[in-house]
């Protein structure tokens, strides 16, 4: 039980690297990034390409989430550069092309790296386990919960705390009113983009020893992330990070408990929360 | 949410709307006669076309019947749903199981289906439509993956991943003989398929159609006038739920096969480029846009040797930049009054 | 017995933060009268017509029409009890025709607005609804254009007939000739007062010309707060209103925009 409850968090806090970047882009620029998903997997095949199966070291780890972390920035800062154009016509027409660009993401992955599935093992020094409540549990998942928990507070500081921060903040709630302030937020939205693809490509690394990458994962997890961004709310990362591990658990504890109705509990909770606070549990400025 | 959006103008001169009656009138026969004709000529295909082709068109005319319904809900209503296929694979998961627990009577199963379509509309919306814009694509998008997952899972009543099989072929009334020829499973899907195109287009053009057109352009407004938006909006989320059950009875009747990628986001995501290629609130549009869209997926994709998604990823990215309103953006422009600004 | 006021608010209050955009302010509109609120830019006089339609609700105070209370209810409610607002900044339908715009007004009067099988095309009496209120705001030539290739001055008027269209008993009117020529401004007057007695009329309007010519009782929001309430005689000599402008007298600033003050 507690086993489950500590995977609950490895994938809550995975949950979490896509929540926030959907979360963000979404309140800053109205845009629903449908190609979020891929670039998580592109994140686990980048490492399958460094670490391969044969479980690198720590160096290569490191490496792969460098490789991941530039990359992705690149990915996001061109998302948000082809979708600058369509700004003015809508949210269908930017989800659409997002979505375009989500397939033809997925398509060049699956010729790259095949259609089956393709393990990572975790760096041979993270691929022991330690005893927890009577049981062994793999270090490299407790790895991902602290590295996990340390970016959510990274993330915090910087949306909380900083002048930047307080800038995206307002761009969620008035976008508008901060371009009228003289705020350049086209910048800011490339900025917001280019971070939260980093992000979502770091947690594809992070997370490859355990969801490994197959395609199909991008949908799966673009639309957990969705979930997430549902319960926390627009914006918030204490919400994207609340709503991700809750959801964590819900996944984790539902396949144990209730196999069959497990999507159940995920969608249950959205439902529960969409009930009672349509705009969600944490929401930051406006309701949609 | 501030932002007004751009309003799409209707691919359709709106001003027929309220209509100059002598004008009006010509438009309406012109539409009947334009509409004759091209049924005519769908139904006349079995004669002349090998039983493949008339499978693969009555596929074609379902998915089609799914399209006109979300072009009503996103073209006319400017409701965007990324979740459409829910209540599609819904209606055919109903119209099999009926199929094969019931009865094969098609008119029931697609009773039974209408009903599946617009009950899980109805629940559903009560939470959705309260939202807009970016939010509902979302929204929509994830309830419509707790349907496809859970049709993946339950296995006692859907087959599981494996889908539902062995539903057995159509009657068209009690005690009937089974309709195992093509031409006449296409006529049926025909005929369905029209009567739900016109009913879609019956109701695009009524007086709850325009009131709908307002909640697309200013839902604000619409209020200040009196009305319940969400009334509105609720109204023509289930109706457009009940017309795509209808199209699932017409999938399961054709493919005596439910799966539950027949539910999945990529059917919902395939009708929205249907409907944006065919032109937003044009609901002939939706019709040419699914079977282009279809026709690229099931007849070129194969040839493609596994590239499909790169195709249908390249169709979705030039849509959006080439054809922002659709086939039926590209007929000539109408004249504007004179010194008209745009 | 005086029958209840068509509208009466009482220490209606609207704050946004520690600003009070509407402060206290106890108001009646008396049936038939031809009311106009005046008062500088910045005064509140919009975030009070927001109060009244609904679109916001009040921090405290109280709203009543014809004696009912309304303060809690929506702007779609007052609309359908017979208020009708028209919006400062243009609010129109803007795909469709000028026909449907007024015609959306016109058929939720009716009913036809919720009929699913009831054809745009064949509502007789929302027909003519639309004739009349066309012709009356002098739009009937322009019923097929698109609103968005009206001018400015033809969305103001289009605003006034899609109001006229819901047969309001209150009509609110947000500086209904802002950018209107002197001749379009007079023409709306005329409109003003050839509406029938039953509909009770208050205004907005910084162009003192059509305020006196129809005013039959001028308030002043200052501030947030209601200055001066009686007929434009009073107004004028009223000493709150003269000393809150430096005893000048220059009262015909008051009504001036706040930033050529």
């Amino acid at each position: 039980m507690l086993i489950t409850v500590i995977d609950g968090v490895a994938l809550g806090v995975l949950l979490f690297t896509i929540a926030l970047g959907l979360s963000l882009v979404f309140g800053v620029m109205d845009v629903l990034n449908l190609a979020h998903g891929v670039l998580f997997l592109g994140g686990t095949y980048v490492a399958v390409a460094v670490l391969g199966d044969g479980g690198g070291s720590i160096a290569t780890l490191v490496l792969a989430a460098l490789v991941a972390l530039v990359a992705g920035a690149l990915a996001g800062a061109g998302l948000s550069l082809v979708t600058r154009p369509i700004s003015a016509r809508g949210h269908l027409d930017q989800a659409l092309l997002t979505l375009g660009i989500a397939f033809v993401g997925a398509d060049l992955l699956s010729q790259a790296f095949g259609n089956e599935v393709r393990s990572v093992s975790p760096p041979a020094a993270l691929a022991s386990s330690v005893g927890i409540a009577g049981g062994s549990y793999p270090v490299y998942r407790l790895l991902v919960i602290v590295v996990g928990l340390l970016l959510a507070v990274a993330a915090w500081y910087v949306v909380e705390r900083t002048r930047v921060g307080a800038l995206v903040q307002a761009t969620v709630a008035d976008a508008p009113m901060v371009r009228a302030l003289g705020v350049n937020t086209t910048r800011l939205v490339t900025g917001v983009f280019a971070a939260g693809a980093a992000l979502a490509a770091f947690g594809g690394v992070l997370g490859a020893p355990i969801i490994s990458a197959s395609p199909g994962v991008d949908t799966r997890v673009l639309i957990l992330g969705l979930v997430v961004v549902v319960i926390g709310g627009l914006g918030s990362v204490s919400g994207a990070l609340v709503g991700a591990l809750l959801i964590g658990q819900a996944e984790t504890l539902g396949v144990s408990l209730l196999p069959t109705y497990a999507s159940f509990l995920t969608f249950g909770t959205m439902a529960l929360v969409l009930l009672l606070r349509p705009a969600g549990l944490l929401a930051s400025g406006r309701t949609a | 949410m501030t932002a007004v959006t751009t309003p799409v103008p209707d691919a359709q001169p709106t001003s027929a709307l309220t209509g100059r009656p002598s004008g009006l009138t010509s438009r309406v026969r012109r539409d009947l006669v334009v509409g004759a004709v091209v049924v005519l000529v769908l139904a006349a295909v079995p004669f002349s076309a090998p039983p493949e082709i008339v499978n693969a068109l009555s596929r074609i005319l379902a998915l089609a019947l799914l399209a006109v319904s979300l072009d009503l809900l996103v073209g006319v209503a400017g409701l965007p749903s990324l979740g459409h296929a829910a209540p599609f694979g819904i209606g055919a998961y109903a119209a099999g199981i009926t199929a094969k627990e019931l009865t094969t009577v098609a008119p029931v199963q697609l009773l039974v289906a209408v009903l599946a379509g617009a009950g899980m509309s109805a629940a559903v919306g009560w939470l959705v439509v309260r939202s807009r814009g970016t939010y509902l694509l979302m929204l929509t998008l994830a309830v419509a993956e707790l349907f496809h997952v859970l049709a993946g899972r339950w296995q006692d009543v859907t087959g599981g991943t494996n889908g539902l099989v062995g539903i057995p072929a159509i009657t068209l009334w009690p005690g009937g003989d089974p309709v195992r020829l093509a031409g006449y499973r296409y006529w049926y899907v025909l005929a369905v398929a029209v009567v739900g195109f016109a009913l879609v287009v019956v109701v695009s053009r009524s007086a709850f159609g325009r009131s709908l057109r307002g909640i697309r352009d200013n839902e604000v407004r619409m209020s200040s006038l009196g009305y319940s938006a969400f009334r509105l909006k609720y109204t023509v989320f289930v109706l457009a739920g009940a017309v795509a059950g209808a199209a699932g009875s017409l999938w399961a009747a054709q493919a005596r096969f439910v799966s539950p990628t027949d539910l999945g986001f990529e059917v919902s995501a395939l009708a929205l480029l249907a409907v944006v290629i065919g032109g937003r609130g044009s609901l002939w549009g939706a019709v040419l846009g699914t079977a282009l869209v279809f026709y690229v997926r099931d007849e070129i994709g194969p040839l493609l040797g596994g590239r499909g998604q790169l195709l249908l990823g390249l169709v979705f990215i030039a849509a959006v930049f080439l054809l922002p309103r659709g086939f039926a953006g590209l007929r000539l422009p109408r004249r504007r009054p004179a010194g008209a600004s745009s | 017995m005086q029958p209840p006021p068509v509208l009466a608010c009482t220490g209606v209050t609207r704050r946004f933060g520690r600003l009070a955009a509407v402060d206290d302010v106890t108001l009646s509109v008396q049936a038939g009268a031809r009311h106009a609120l005046i008062g500088p830019n910045g005064a509140g006089k919009s975030t009070f017509f927001n109060l009244l339609s609904g679109t916001l609700r009040p921090t405290s105070g109280r709203i009543e029409m014809r004696g009912e209370d309304v303060t809690r209810r929506s702007d779609a409610w007052r609309s359908r009890a017979g208020l009708a607002k028209t919006f400062q900044h243009s609010s129109l339908f803007l795909s469709l025709s000028v026909a449907d715009n007024v015609a959306m007004a016109a058929q939720r009067l009716s009913g036809d607005g919720t009929r699913l099988f009831r054809r745009a095309s064949r509502c007789p009496g929302v027909d003519d609804s639309v004739d009349r209120c066309l012709r009356q705001t002098g739009l009937t030539g322009r019923a097929y254009a698109r609103v968005s290739d009206l001018s400015h001055g033809e969305r103001r008027q289009l605003e006034v007939a899609v109001a006229l269209a819901t047969d309001p008993r209150l009509l609110l009117l947000d500086e209904p000739t802002a950018g209107m020529s002197a001749a379009e401004s007079g023409a709306f007057a005329e409109l003003v007062e050839s509406l029938p007695h039953e509909v009770t009329v208050l205004l907005i309007e910084h162009d003192l010309d059509v305020v006196f010519r129809l005013a039959t009782r001028i308030s002043v929001l200052h501030l947030g707060r209601l200055l001066a309430d009686g007929t434009a005689e009073d107004v004028r000599a009223d000493e709150a209103v003269q000393q809150a402008y430096l005893g000048t007298g220059r009262t015909r600033e008051l009504f001036l925009p706040a930033v050529q003050t």
